[in-house]
């Protein structure tokens, strides 16, 4: 039985089986109706979410399976002080495979620690997100057609964003990618990152100027500066409007560029963008849904 | 006290210089009955300066502790007042509640009973992380 904590808890060989499957799933829709029925997966959703939570849903339906799901963390055990390797035990009876999001960095995987069915990681706070790093490498993989030789910006709230980690430590292990790393000074993606890229040959640059580099991006994923992962209301207010994305600083940019964004997003993407053919957050949205319904099967081992 | 008057028991040898009373904290020796000497600053021809303890009862010692504190430490292990084994430190790969996790966001502070795990992960530096956050230990 396997859990999905971190994106690393993935081989280069799985993610690429899973990607496969999930353009089955696009080409094959009906094919995948009922491979989950009679199966039941568990939300545990202990901080506010919609997308992932209604996706998860969503793709475990579209699997022919059912949900069990706690309307919101303060209705649940956890309220009453239940730890969490207690509710990952007593869920573990209930459920086939549980999905958590948990504001604690770590709490999943002390679920997966306990729990006697597969458990996937759906946010632990400003730490991991393997399912989004999921929907993301979907959506580089439909608009690019590989995942080597690009060069791939990542602009906005580079340290506490934890999509950007994941993604990162997905994408360092193909060859040629190179990271260009827009973010104001109090937002740098942290140093262990860094040196992981710098272990496995990679370049990247750091810098505060998106106009400058957006000529050579393949990519450019935008994120939030999250409310939620400051201690103090002043930095928030002064950082989150450090990177505004408009049609007007576009215009350099490629032909091909993908646009992507982790959503929700706040102003950090003008709408003016979305009618923009470069635009792939929506899709990134679709994608996820279809890479959860692929790991579901992995982890439920459904062939 | 020298080494002859161990009869069984261990010197501490080659501990980092300042980090004798660390290692006698954590290893609890406070808590022995029998007799032990910390010697501070003492003259050194590899490391300059260094720390002794030595202990005069076979206790459990825990070697990852003193792996983690001084991985330059080396244990020789006295007995019938002989010296019969010379045992050299490493970093260790886990440590289990040894340090503890300082990231507010970290699940260990909120779920008090989980053990606090940490992992090495990169010996050069000696840098360890929380295997529940990945937050850098900090000593």
């Amino acid at each position: 039985m396997k859990s999905v904590i971190d994106i690393k808890d993935l081989s280069t060989k799985e993610l690429e089986e899973i990607i496969a499957v999930a353009e089955d799933i696009i080409e094959n829709p009906e094919k995948y109706a009922h491979k989950c029925d009679g199966k039941k997966l568990a939300t545990l959703f202990f901080e506010p979410s919609t997308r992932t939570r209604l996706s998860f849903e969503a793709a475990m339906y579209e699997l022919g399976g059912h949900v069990l799901s706690m309307s919101d963390a303060m209705s649940s055990s956890a309220s009453k002080g239940e730890s969490v390797a207690d509710t990952a035990k007593t869920v573990s009876c209930y459920a086939d495979i549980i999905a958590m999001r948990h504001p604690k960095e770590g709490a999943p995987l002390v679920a997966a620690m306990n729990a006697s069915v597969p458990v996937i990681n759906a946010g632990d706070g400003g730490h991991n997100h393997p399912t989004q790093t999921l929907a993301d490498l979907l959506t580089i993989h439909r608009e690019k057609g590989r995942f080597d030789n690009l060069t791939v910006g990542l602009c906005g709230d580079l340290k506490f964003g934890r999509t950007v980690h994941s993604l990162i430590n997905a994408l360092i292990r193909y060859k040629g990618i190179k990271f260009v790393l827009i973010s104001p000074d109090e937002l740098k993606v942290p140093s262990y990152v860094k040196n992981e890229i710098k272990d496995c040959g990679l370049e990247y640059v750091q810098t505060k100027d998106l106009e400058e580099f957006m000529p050579q991006l393949d990519i450019l994923y935008m994120t939030r500066v999250q409310r939620e992962r400051f201690f103090n209301e002043e930095d928030y207010l002064r950082l989150k409007d450090s990177y505004i994305l408009t049609p007007e600083k576009l215009a350099t940019a490629k032909e091909d560029l993908s646009i992507m964004h982790p959503l929700p997003r706040v102003n950090e993407i003008s709408v003016a963008v979305d009618d923009d053919k470069r635009a792939c957050y929506f899709k990134q949205v679709l994608n996820g849904k279809y890479m959860r319904m692929a790991l579901i099967l992995k982890l439920l081992e459904v062939k | 006290m020298n080494i002859d008057s161990i009869k069984n028991g261990f010197v501490i040898d080659h501990i980092e210089a300042g980090k004798g009373m660390e290692v006698y904290s954590l290893l609890a020796l406070d808590a022995l009955d029998c007799s032990v000497a910390i010697i501070k600053n003492a003259s050194s021809r590899k490391m300059g300066k260094k720390d002794i303890i030595k202990i005069d009862a076979k206790i459990d010692l825990d070697m990852d502790i003193l792996g983690y504190v001084s991985p330059t430490a080396t244990v020789d292990v006295i007995e019938d007042g002989k010296l019969c084994e010379k045992k050299k430190m490493t970093l260790p790969e886990k440590l289990i509640n040894v340090i503890f996790c300082k990231n507010p966001r970290c699940i260990t502070t909120t779920e008090q009973e989980l053990p606090n795990i940490f992992k090495l992960t990169n010996r050069e530096l000696h840098e360890y992380r929380c295997a529940y956050c990945e937050a850098k230990a900090s000593k």
